[in-house]
């Protein structure tokens, strides 16, 4: 295997030795959290802890929820209200489940940007990206069908706009739309899949972390410099590394606590906040609520998908060269999901040699207009349709597309980037090790 | 030495070949019907026309009646709102056809050809907007007609779109005059 070098576990007992020749689990646990780690990663590599631990909340509060809850259209809404009201501490469960959701997504996108900022997408770990691309599809996936699942109002509507979307497709939307719900409408087989599915997905996404992590454990981890761990030799390596146990554990958990006191106080005193209240009123086909906006997890996306509209020349033009295949419904389809394509695509979009943003004097500011961009569309999402907003979420979505179909390609050629130090060593040293060594040695010399 | 260089073939490699055809056709077989499950079943597909009572919709009123799952739009139109709706030149439209599956072959989208009597009072449509499949408004927008809440389409008093990210004009539904005062869906 082509990891960074380290002892790995020798088994020394009689017991150790005969289940190691069987099953070597106890390396296999070893290796991974001894696994040598850069030792100058910030504050900003702690959100796959957080994204760890809120999966497992996720599906342990949705374990204990599916206990109480009752997926037929004539019951759902009422045995969610059953958990709030009657269930022992079943209201602090669903509040926990319903906001885990938004940590999720918080620690996602944190994640996400920190691998953009630092490169962490760029050779050799474009096999990680993707992964995590996979996860986060999934991530919305599973989110948007919990959110079905209470009945409600935005519930069922959102969920006709969401398969709305497939039915945009040209010549096959409408049977994929009907496939998808069972039925010409949303409806009791729609609830009852989404249901089954949304027990599922969680799994799939815990396996997919398993290889997530591995990915990530063969290339060793990125850093804040994108300079490679030095793998001449062992002891090389564990001059630029710390094993993971116990620093970056205890890093982690630190951090994850201090994350954690802010969600609790979120989840103890506003648990309302994220939602909408039109989804208390239960689910009425026949009255849309007036003002349907997703949660805010999707709204940048939703944005993309409203700025392109019949009256834009880009879509008029598409419209006219496809033969009117794809009309302005379906490119908005098109833009949703390719806004998520060209970040999937940005390990072979960035031509740039070097990794990390901190040595990348133009970049650095493109990118902090990304970042920006991404809060505009989040908020310009949940704005009305009318007035000056589609003309903001039209520029900010072209924004999305500039920065990786244009910006990173030529960056690459026109930047001159600033000096990388020769190892993470000395980057770590130039923060912290000459004074503290220093002091050790005095302290020791006394 | 890799089969595929071996031009005779030989009673191995037609071995190989045939497992792997095998193979494929009952991996496609059993999932096939993993697939088709999800399609609607036979009762969803059963609730295929209704009966609706339409003697208590006064002139401008609208009752919407839910069918096959979906919202119908049943309106008594005003001699106002008809006379706009055929004020209105149909070269102007977004979407020229009339969407009436009443129609055979391609009609376009003059409101005798949406209105389902020929004084043009009654209006029955589909209350799903075109766009991603909200439930209009009715008497709401900037032509009158319906708008819809999600994404800003508006209809006009035939139910056809004029402004809007909607494509095209609200389905009219096979529909048609049991009695006097009955209209049956489907």
């Amino acid at each position: 295997m082509s990891g960074i070098p380290h002892d790995h576990y020798e088994p020394k007992t009689g017991i150790e030795k005969w289940l190691h020749t069987r099953l070597p689990i106890v390396g296999l646990v070893y290796d991974t959290l001894m696994l040598p780690t850069p030792k100058n990663l910030n504050w900003m590599w702690i959100w796959g802890i957080v994204l760890a631990f809120t999966l497992v909340l996720q599906i342990a509060t949705g374990i204990v929820l599916v206990m109480h809850y009752t997926p037929h259209v004539d019951l759902a809404f009422a045995s969610v209200e059953h958990i709030m009201r009657d269930v022992n501490g079943g209201h602090m469960i669903r509040y926990f489940h319903a906001n885990g959701a938004s940590l999720f997504f918080v620690a996602v996108y944190l994640h996400m940007f920190r691998g953009l900022y630092y490169g962490s997408y760029k050779a050799p770990r474009e096999v990680t990206w993707i992964i995590g691309m996979l996860m986060y599809l999934m991530m919305m996936g599973t989110a948007f069908m919990g959110y079905v699942l209470p009945w409600g109002q935005m519930s069922f509507h959102g969920t006709a706009v969401i398969t709305g979307l497939f039915g945009a497709i040209p010549f096959i939307g409408e049977s994929i739309q009907t496939w998808l719900l069972g039925a010409s409408a949303v409806g009791q087989p729609a609830l009852n899949r989404f249901f089954s599915l949304h027990y599922l997905l969680p799994f799939v996404l815990l396996g997919l972390t398993i290889v997530h992590v591995w990915a990530f454990h063969t290339t060793g981890n990125n850093n804040p410099t994108g300079v490679e761990v030095r793998r001449t030799s062992k002891e090389d390596a564990a001059k630029d590394t710390l094993p993971f146990w116990p620093y970056f554990v205890i890093k982690d958990l630190f951090a994850l606590a201090v994350v954690l006191a802010v969600f609790m106080a979120i989840v103890g005193f506003m648990p309302n906040y994220l939602g909408h209240p039109d989804n208390y009123v239960p689910a009425n086909p026949l009255a849309t609520p007036s003002h349907i906006v997703p949660e805010w997890y999707f709204l940048p996306f939703y944005a993309i998908l409203r700025a392109f509209t019949a009256d834009v020349w880009i879509v008029q033009l598409v419209n006219f060269v496809s033969f009117g295949i794809i009309d302005a419904k379906f490119f908005g389809v098109l833009a949703m999901f390719g806004a998520i394509a060209v970040m999937a695509l940005a390990p072979w979009l960035d031509t740039s040699s070097v990794r990390s943003g901190r040595y990348r004097p133009m970049f650095k500011w493109w990118f902090a207009l990304l970042a920006f961009d991404f809060m505009v569309l989040m908020w310009v999402g949940a704005m009305p349709t009318d007035g000056i907003y589609p003309y903001i979420s039209l520029i900010a979505a072209t924004y999305w597309f500039g920065y990786f179909l244009v910006l990173l390609p030529l960056l690459g050629v026109i930047e001159k980037p600033l000096p990388q130090p020769a190892t993470i060593e000395d980057d770590f040293n130039a923060h912290y090790a000459p004074k503290a060594e220093a002091d050790a040695s005095a302290k020791s010399a006394e | 030495m890799s089969h595929a260089d071996d031009h005779q073939g030989t009673r191995r490699d037609f071995i190989y070949y045939a497992t792997a055809g095998a193979g494929v056709v009952a991996t496609g077989a059993a999932v096939w019907p993993l697939v088709n499950q999800m399609n609607p079943s036979a009762d969803v597909l059963a609730l295929a026309s209704i009966r609706v009572d339409i003697s208590a919709i006064a002139p401008g009123t609208q009752l919407t009646v839910l069918w096959q799952g979906k919202p119908v739009f049943i309106r008594s139109r005003t001699e106002e709102e008809i006379a706009a709706a055929r004020a209105v030149d149909v070269s102007e439209l977004p979407d020229q056809g009339a969407e009436n599956e009443n129609l055979l072959g391609e009609a376009d989208a003059s409101d005798e050809n949406r209105a389902l009597s020929e004084d043009g009072t009654w209006l029955v449509q589909m209350g799903i907007c075109t766009h991603l499949g909200c439930v209009p408004l009715g008497e709401a927008g900037e032509f009158g007609g319906w708008f819809c809440p999600c994404h800003g389409s508006h209809y006009d008093t035939a139910g056809r779109i004029r402004k809007g990210p909607a494509p095209r004009n609200l389905l009219v539904p096979v529909a048609s005059f049991v009695d006097e005062t009955t209209i049956q869906l489907g």
